[in-house]
C-alpha cells in the first residue's frame, strides 16, 4: 500500500503522514461502535435491553450522541491540579495506545511501519501508557486518582512480564520479531495457527497472554485501577469533556490493540481460516478485524462474568501463576524447537 | 504444591462455569418493559387520577366531606321548581346547580374515600397516572361546566324566587323573613 501510494503521489512525506492516519480511521468508528456494543452486551447479559431509543434501531446512535455531548462539555481543570501535566496526560495515554498501531499488520498489504522488531516495538511502546496514567493520577491532585494511578502502574508493570514471556514463545518458534513474518508462518489453514501448534504449550501461552492483556488494558476482572465502586473512576476521576473522552478512546484503542496482537501472534493474523479460500489484501483486513472483535467480545463477556480481584490476588495471579507458567512454557517450547532442528 | 495446581484448575473451571451462565443470559429475553411504548396493565382497583362526570353530579357534597385532606371544593346553587335539571344516569333527580367542583389533585392522597360515598357514582378513579405539570396551579382541576353568565343567571333566579316565596308567606300571615336578600344558599360545607 505504501509503495502504491508513493508511486501515485510522488511525495514521500505526504504518504507517510497519510499512512499514520489510516489506523485512526479505524479506531474512531471502532470506539464509537464498541462502546455501544459493550453496553448492549452488558445489558443483555443482565437481561436488560440497553440503549434502545437514540437513532431508532436499538439505539445505534447512542455513542454518537454521547460524544456530541462530551464535545460540548466545559473543559474543567481543578484549581489544585498541575495544569500542564493534567492537560498532557490524556494525550500521552492516547499516543501510547496509538503508537502500537504503527506496527500492526491489518492485512498483507497494509502495515503502518514494516519494522523487523515489530513485536518488540509494540511491547516497548505500550508501556508508555503507564506514564500517562501516572501523570493523570498525579496531576489531578486527588487521592483517589493517585490511588488509581498507582494501582494501574503496579498492575501494568507486573503484567507486562507474562505478556512479553508468552509472546516470546511464538518468537522462538518463528525466529522473527516481524509481525508480518509471524503471520505468514501461520498461513495455510486453521490448524497452522499457533494456538494449535506445539499443542498444548502455545495454547496455554495464548491463554496466559489473554489473561495478562486483560490486566494490561485495565479490564475486569483486573479493573482495580478504575474500580468504579471504590475509587469512583481511578486516574480519570477529575477529567471532563473531551479529555475524558480521550481516555475512553485510548482504552478502547488499547483493547483493540491487545486483541489484535493476540490474533496476529496466536490466531493467524490476516490469514483466512479456510486456507486460500477467502484470502487477499481486503479479506485479510476483514479476517484480522473480525477475529479481533471476537476477542473484544470475549473481554466484554468476562467483564460481565467475573467480579473484580483484590490487589493481593492480582499480584498472586501475576507473579505466582502467570510468570512461572510462562517460564515453563518458554522452556518447553525452546526444547521442542531445539529438538526439531 | 498440589493445592497450587488444584487452585489454578478450580479457578479456570469456575470461570468457565460463570461464562456459561452469562452466555445463557445473553440470549434470555430481557425483562425490560419499554415503558412509554409498552405499558403494564394496571390492577383493577388501581387508584390514580380522579375524574368527575358532571352530568351525574347532584352536588350532594359527600365526597368533599369524606376527603381527609380537603382537596375537593364544591359550591352549589339551589334550582327553582320550574327548572328541570334532568336525571342522572342512575335515575336520581338533580336539584342543585354545581357552579364549582374543584379537585386539587396535588393535595389528593389517592385514598379513594370520596369514591365510595358518591350516590351516583360520578366521581371515580381513572387509570391515568401521568399528569405532571410545570405549574402547581394547573393541578387544580375544574370539573364544573357552568359558565359565569349561567351562574349569575341561576343566582339571580334563586334570589327573585326566594323573595317571591317570602312575600307569599308574609301574605299568608307567615313569620319568616330571614331568607329575603340571601344571594345564594350556602353549600353544606361552607355552612
Amino acid at each position: 500500500m505504501k509503495d502504491v501510494l508513493i508511486e501515485l503521489l510522488r511525495n514521500e512525506p505526504l504518504v507517510y503522514t497519510l499512512m499514520a492516519f489510516v489506523p485512526l480511521l479505524w479506531i474512531l468508528p471502532f470506539a464509537l461502535f464498541a462502546v455501544w456494543w459493550e453496553r448492549k452486551v452488558a445489558a443483555h447479559m443482565q437481561d436488560r435491553l440497553g440503549p434502545m431509543r437514540t437513532g431508532g434501531w436499538h439505539g445505534w446512535a447512542q455513542t454518537i450522541a454521547d460524544i456530541l455531548k462530551l464535545i460540548q462539555k466545559e473543559d474543567v481543570v481543578p484549581s489544585a491540579a498541575d495544569r500542564m501535566l493534567f492537560t498532557l496526560a490524556p494525550f500521552v495515554v492516547f499516543i501510547g495506545a496509538y503508537a502500537a498501531y504503527a506496527a500492526l499488520p491489518f492485512s498483507a498489504a497494509y502495515v503502518g511501519a514494516g519494522i523487523h522488531i515489530g513485536l518488540f516495538y509494540i511491547i516497548a511502546v505500550s508501556s508508555l501508557v503507564v506514564i500517562g496514567l501516572l501523570m493523570a493520577g498525579w496531576a489531578s491532585n486527588n487521592k483517589w486518582s493517585l490511588f488509581g494511578a498507582m494501582r494501574s502502574a503496579a498492575q501494568v508493570v507486573s503484567y507486562e512480564i507474562p505478556i512479553a514471556l508468552s509472546l516470546l514463545t511464538v518468537v522462538m518458534v518463528v525466529g522473527s520479531f516481524d509481525l508480518q513474518e509471524i503471520t505468514k508462518a501461520q498461513s495455510g489453514s486453521l490448524l497452522n495457527w499457533f494456538v494449535f501448534q506445539k499443542f498444548p504449550l502455545l495454547f496455554i501461552a495464548a491463554i496466559i497472554y489473554f489473561v495478562a492483556s486483560l490486566a494490561e488494558v485495565n479490564r475486569t476482572p483486573f479493573d482495580i485501577p478504575e474500580a468504579e465502586s471504590e475509587l469512583v473512576a481511578g486516574y480519570h476521576t477529575e477529567y471532563a469533556g473531551m479529555k475524558f473522552a480521550l481516555f475512553f478512546l485510548s482504552e478502547y484503542a488499547n483493547m483493540f490493540a491487545v486483541s489484535m496482537i493476540a490474533v496476529i501472534i496466536f490466531f493467524g493474523g490476516w490469514n483466512s481460516p479456510f486456507g486460500d479460500f477467502v484470502s487477499g489484501p481486503f479479506w485479510g483486513a476483514f479476517w484480522v478485524i473480525s477475529k479481533s472483535l471476537g476477542f473484544i467480545f470475549l473481554q466484554m463477556w468476562l467483564r460481565w462474568t467475573l467480579p473484580r480481584l483484590r490487589v493481593d490476588q492480582l499480584m498472586y495471579v501475576g507473579w505466582k501463576v502467570l510468570i512461572p507458567f510462562s517460564f515453563a512454557i518458554i522452556l518447553g517450547v525452546g526444547l521442542w524447537v531445539m529438538m526439531a532442528t | 504444591m498440589k493445592r497450587y495446581f488444584k487452585n489454578i484448575l478450580d479457578s479456570v473451571a469456575t470461570v468457565l462455569i460463570g461464562m456459561k451462565v452469562t452466555w445463557r443470559h445473553l440470549f434470555t429475553p430481557a425483562v425490560t418493559i419499554q415503558y412509554p411504548d409498552v405499558r403494564l396493565k394496571l390492577p383493577e382497583r388501581a387508584r390514580n387520577r380522579l375524574y368527575v362526570n358532571m352530568d351525574d353530579c347532584i352536588g350532594c357534597d359527600q365526597c368533599s366531606m369524606a376527603c381527609p385532606v380537603d382537596c375537593i371544593t364544591i359550591e352549589t346553587i339551589k334550582s327553582t321548581p320550574d327548572i328541570n335539571l334532568g336525571l342522572t344516569s342512575v335515575g336520581t333527580k338533580k336539584r342543585l346547580y354545581v357552579p364549582v367542583f374543584d379537585i386539587d389533585i396535588a393535595k389528593c392522597c389517592y385514598c379513594a374515600l370520596c369514591v365510595y360515598p358518591c350516590p351516583t357514582e360520578c366521581i371515580k378513579m381513572t387509570d391515568v397516572f401521568e399528569f405532571s405539570e410545570y405549574e402547581r396551579q394547573n393541578l387544580i382541576y375544574n370539573f364544573a361546566t357552568m359558565t359565569a353568565s349561567e351562574v349569575d343567571q341561576a343566582k339571580a333566579k334563586l334570589v327573585t324566587y326566594e323573595q317571591e316565596e317570602a312575600r307569599k308567606k308574609e301574605g299568608h300571615g307567615g313569620t319568616r323573613t330571614e331568607t329575603a336578600g340571601a344571594a345564594a344558599p350556602d353549600s353544606p360545607r361552607a355552612s
